[in-house]
């Protein structure tokens, strides 16, 4: 849709007549609208962390070092809060107002960076080597974000539980098996002790769904698309073992063994005794381990055939195509890849931290640290999202068709309408090429 | 409006009107019955319940600390402020989100709009009312019709659309609207509703004080501003309170449009504490605050907000 | 039975040239000077995007892409005819507006009953019924969220009375049930204020000649009361069907259109198709049969209550 001049024109006269209103009190966003960041070396810089202020103070404290180790470029931090902030950026690509330097949740980088709108981190290369290959945002053998931690999905419960009623703690080589943990969950249910004898968080929403349970289906084989060629769903997604973990996804909540809809905060059930057993992120340590001291334990989750598979990649930071000084915002990248910085983001925020030398210097996660399991798991068993640009469709489609599994749709048929939808988005944009 | 109406008494004197209307309507069979009445009672309490318990919820909850939020849920005590009770939760709020300066934002971008919103449409509905010109008749149709049109529907083609506009500042012309206060004041001046609710409260005001006045020589625009609007307080009061409930809870705009901390107003501030830990006692102790000023604004002029509100179904 | 004074004001207006009679060029001017600030603006602000909406339906323009947005004929719409979410979505839209415009109108009006007497403590009643309105709906979907779980409050209550409650939004059986009832009672004081002016225009002396006629207060209500509501019916009925229409906000919070496409609704679906899918011109096309769907609804109402005027 493109106007004509003309007809802009006209617009533009008739506004002009009718807005000298009373301009004064809109005077003061005018300024700091230009988001580009060319005027005197200012580089604008957007984050999720409004509202989290662990996150938000550590990047702050990276800014400032930035800013006072070099007098030619000034970074400014504009935060937005985390639950909304996919809307406030894609409405502002889509209007091209993107900052210079942006964090973005790992999985939508390729959609980016296809779409155009992420540059590619140049000369970055020796220094991102040493980040766990999970953190960082490839496309078309580029590079176009780190991040300074990941997160791991844990198994939550605690010792007495598991000990009460025989039930095995399994570890990172011998997790449980399908057998074990259905045999496991019954156990509890059938004690009646607990309202939830596992919990995986249906209440939440977005991304949660395609992170948390889409490694369940890559547990039992399946995926959210052939990996191959990235072209179409066929087979990954509607093939047997796909179905096998529909059907077993839906017998958790017909078997009682999983509520159909979890509370509005899962992490509070199961510190008040509802939840035996708690399917989360690794964010959920502290405010567990506040409860319930050394008696908490962050279990692997299950080998439903393929082995256990957790989800990987988290925010990342990239720098934006219409970024007016492309030098600066690599310096600032530069600089703030620095492993003190991995180290102080991680111990902030209680994630994995993305290296090994930072990993060192944050506590838990030291050799024989409280955390190092999650570093392990984050290595072992950790599965990309599908690095394609279609893969914001994908995780709408895998949200949906998983909602209606749970809810009792016939998951042969939810499937196969779910690869259809997928490879006819593929198709239209002529497979990202 | 059916004594004699002078433009001075206006407003209130139409307000009284309607109340004192009132008492007249069951006089005579309610007090007959002392157990019909005490059953009619009970009814209006229960009803009140229904309605007040989850806002008490809202409140209490903002006392509580979030595990206790959780397990008070199943029992009466969801409702009472017991157990461990303190301001923890509003001092947290306030250390996380710019609380004043979302607040001003609110309060500008709302009146700005709730003011001019009255003069824009006030004076198309007194043009089509009043005036009349041919085609009005057709104008005034396309203006209802567009009352189907939710906004979020609108709301991706606007966003494009607001970032071509030009604006005339301050700093001189400047392209694109986004980031800025008027994107989140001018598309919400002019309102269909408002226009419709102002046309039909005009329609209902004598004609012959305008030829009254035509003879003593007033123009249009006179009439509009000594006679017509002096004597349409409700319908202005109508319109202000509902363009304010929607402005003061705007969500999903400034969302969109709107990227500086500095100029988001107060609803999307709740989103500052939905985080991997959202910590329900600090939501429910912002929603509280966010709340409490409309709902002290609504309680002290509760009078004139209900009987403003009353006047917009008069005439169907 | 109006007479009219302008004594006060006739003496503070100055003689001056006379106001031309209406219809004249000078009037027509006047009108179109006063009508132009609001005319530019909903042009600017509502017909332009409208308009835009027309246009993208018919293309594959999609929010973040590299290519250009191509013309594809009436390709959204046979996609869109052939999605089994587009239809029922619209099954849920048309259910709720059928269900929430009587229901929710006649308990408004039975508040407004209520609320309409001379007694202690009715303006207490009012406020505290009034109150859900002036709540913005994301609080009070937050609310309701947590009221609805399994073992959230509501369902401790009809425990109390020997009810095992659903579970209410899990269940697609009632979920929407579950969404019409909170919204019937946020927007419910609005209504039965309305309602209230409504029954406030009835003359009293009416009653009275009821009661004289030895009239119950059924009787009352069928035949003072009920037609003395006729105007401000048609204005209940029109409103609430356009918000009803356009339900978004609660479903967006509470269900997300769950589950099994339960609570789906047309505005939903475009937001959803539009916003996180990325597809802006398939979302404009659910948009543009949203509209073409609510005009005719509106249509068929004003034409017969339209009918019922003459009569």
């Amino acid at each position: 849709m493109k106007l004509t001049s003309t007809t802009t024109r006209v617009a533009v006269g008739l506004l002009a007549v009718a807005l000298p209103l009373s301009m004064a009190a809109c005077t003061k966003g005018g300024s700091s609208s230009s988001s580009g960041g060319a005027g005197g070396g200012e580089l604008t810089m957007w984050t999720h962390n409004a509202g989290n202020k662990g996150e938000l103070a550590a990047i702050t404290q990276i800014v400032n070092d930035y800013n006072k180790s070099q007098s030619k470029y000034k970074v400014k931090i504009q935060a937005f809060p985390q639950d909304s902030y996919n809307q406030s950026v894609v409405a502002a690509a889509a209007s091209k107002k993107l900052p210079c330097i942006l964090d973005i949740d790992g999985p939508n980088v390729p959609n980016w960076a296809w779409a155009g709108y992420l540059a590619p981190l140049e000369g970055l290369d020796g220094t991102l080597s040493k980040f766990l290959p999970s953190v960082l945002g490839k496309y078309d053998g580029k590079t176009y974000s780190y991040g300074y931690y990941d997160v791991a999905l844990v198994m939550v419960t605690r010792k007495t539980i598991l000990d009460k009623y025989g039930i095995r703690v399994p570890t990172v080589d011998q997790p449980w098996t399908k057998d074990e943990f259905t045999a496991a969950l019954k156990k509890l249910k059938a004690s009646g002790d607990f309202q939830n004898p596992l919990d995986i968080a249906t209440s939440f929403t977005g991304e949660w769904w395609p992170y948390a349970y889409s490694p369940m289906l890559q547990s039992f084989g399946g995926d959210l698309i052939n990996r191959n060629d990235y072209k179409s769903a066929e087979g990954a997604l509607n093939g047997p073992k796909a179905v096998e973990w529909a059907k077993w996804f839906r017998g958790l909540v017909t078997d009682g063994l999983v509520p159909l809809k979890s509370g509005a905060d899962p992490a509070k059930d199961f510190i008040n005794g509802k939840t035996a057993i708690l399917y989360n992120g690794t964010w959920t340590a502290v405010d567990t381990r506040k409860a319930f001291g050394k008696d908490t334990l962050f279990l692997p989750p299950p080998d439903l055939g393929n082995g256990p598979k957790i989800g990987g990649g988290s925010w990342q930071w990239g720098i934006s195509q219409n970024c007016s000084d492309q030098a600066g915002a690599l310096d600032y990248m530069k600089f703030a890849a620095q492993d003190k910085y991995v180290a102080s983001v991680a111990r902030d925020t209680n994630n994995i931290p993305a290296t090994d030398a930072a990993a060192a210097e944050v506590k838990g996660y030291e050799q024989g640290g409280e955390n190092q399991l999650f570093l392990e798991y984050a290595k072992k068993f950790a599965v990309l999202r599908p690095v394609t640009p279609g893969y914001p469709f994908i995780a709408t489609e895998f949200t949906k068709t998983a909602q209606d599994i749970l809810n009792g749709a016939d998951p042969k048929q939810a499937l196969d309408q779910a690869v259809k939808n997928i490879d006819a988005n593929q198709k239209s944009n002529g497979y990202f090429q | 409006m059916s004594t004699a109406t002078t433009p001075g008494l206006g407003a209130d004197h139409l307000a009284h009107v309607a109340e004192s209307a009132t008492p007249a309507v069951h006089r005579g069979g309610e007090e007959r019955h002392g157990i019909r009445r005490a059953l009619g009672v009970l009814v209006r309490i229960a009803l009140c319940l229904v309605f007040g318990l989850p806002l008490v919820f809202m409140f209490v909850s903002s006392f509580k600390p979030d595990l206790q939020i959780f397990s008070d849920l199943g029992n009466i005590k969801a409702f009472l402020p017991v157990g461990d009770i303190s301001f923890e939760n509003y001092s947290g709020v306030f250390g996380r989100v710019p609380f004043a300066q979302f607040m001003m934002n609110s309060v500008i971008i709302t009146v700005v709009t709730v003011v001019l919103g009255i003069v824009v449409n006030s004076m198309a509905a007194f043009a089509l009312a009043r005036i009349g010109f041919k085609g009005g008749g057709i104008v005034l149709g396309v203006i209802l019709a567009t009352l189907i049109v939710p906004f979020e529907t609108l709301a991706l083609p606007l966003l494009w659309w607001s970032n071509k506009l030009p604006f005339l500042g301050p700093d001189g012309f400047t392209e694109g609207w986004l980031d800025t206060y008027q994107v989140q004041i001018i598309p919400f001046i002019a309102n269909a509703f408002s226009i419709f609710l102002f046309y039909q409260y005009f329609d209902s005001i004598p004609k012959e004080l305008d030829e009254a006045a035509k003879v003593d020589g007033a123009g249009w625009f006179r009439i509009y501003r000594s006679i017509v609007m002096p004597l349409s307080g409700p319908a202005v009061a109508t319109v202000a309170i509902l363009t304010f409930l929607p402005m003061w809870n705007q969500y999903l705009w400034p969302l969109m449009a709107v990227q500086s901390e500095e100029l988001r107003p107060v609803m999307v501030g709740i989103d500052y504490f939905k985080q991997l830990n959202t910590s329900w006692g600090q939501i429910m102790a912002y929603a509280s605050i966010i709340t409490a000023p409309v709902l002290v604004l609504f309680v002290a002029f509760q009078r004139a907000f209900i009987n403003s509100i009353a006047s917009s179904g008069v005439k169907g | 039975m109006t007479t009219i004074t302008v004594a006060e004001d006739a003496s503070a207006v100055t003689t001056r040239k006379s106001v031309p009679p209406k219809g004249s060029r000078s009037s027509t001017t006047t009108a179109l000077l006063m009508l132009l600030p609001a005319a530019v603006l909903l042009i600017t602000f509502l017909l332009v995007p409208i308009g835009l909406t027309f246009g993208l339906a018919f293309t594959n323009a999609r929010l973040i892409s590299p290519r250009p947005a191509e013309f594809v004929g009436v390709d959204n719409f046979v996609r869109l005819f052939d999605d089994e979410t587009f239809w029922k979505s619209l099954r849920n839209t048309i259910i709720f507006a059928a269900v929430i415009v009587p229901v929710q109108s006649a308990c408004a009006l039975g508040l407004a009953l209520l609320v309409n007497v001379k007694m202690r403590g009715v303006n207490f009643f009012r406020t505290v019924y009034f109150l859900p309105v002036v709540t913005s709906m994301v609080v009070v979907s937050m609310l309701w969220l947590f009221m609805y779980q399994k073992n959230g409050l509501i369902n401790q209550v009809l425990l109390k009375f020997g009810i095992a409650g659903p579970d209410w939004l899990g269940d697609p059986k009632t979920a929407l049930i579950a969404i019409i009832l909170m919204s019937a009672w946020q927007a419910m004081g609005f209504h039965m204020v309305i309602w209230l002016s409504g029954l406030q225009t009835i003359p009293g002396d009416l009653y009275e000649a009821a009661e004289l006629d030895g009239a119950g207060t059924w009787q009352k209500f069928r035949y003072v009361t009920w037609p003395g509501l006729r105007q401000t019916r048609t204005f209940i009925l029109i409103t609430i069907t356009i918000s009803a229409f356009a339900l978004f906000t609660q479903v967006n919070i509470m269900t997300q259109g769950g589950p099994l496409d339960s609570t789906s609704t047309l505005v939903l679906m475009a937001v959803r198709t539009g916003f996180q899918q990325q597809q802006t011109g398939y979302a404009s096309a659910i948009s543009l049969a949203f509209f073409v769907l609510v005009l005719a609804v509106t249509l068929v109402q004003r034409y017969y209550t339209r009918d019922k005027d003459v009569a």
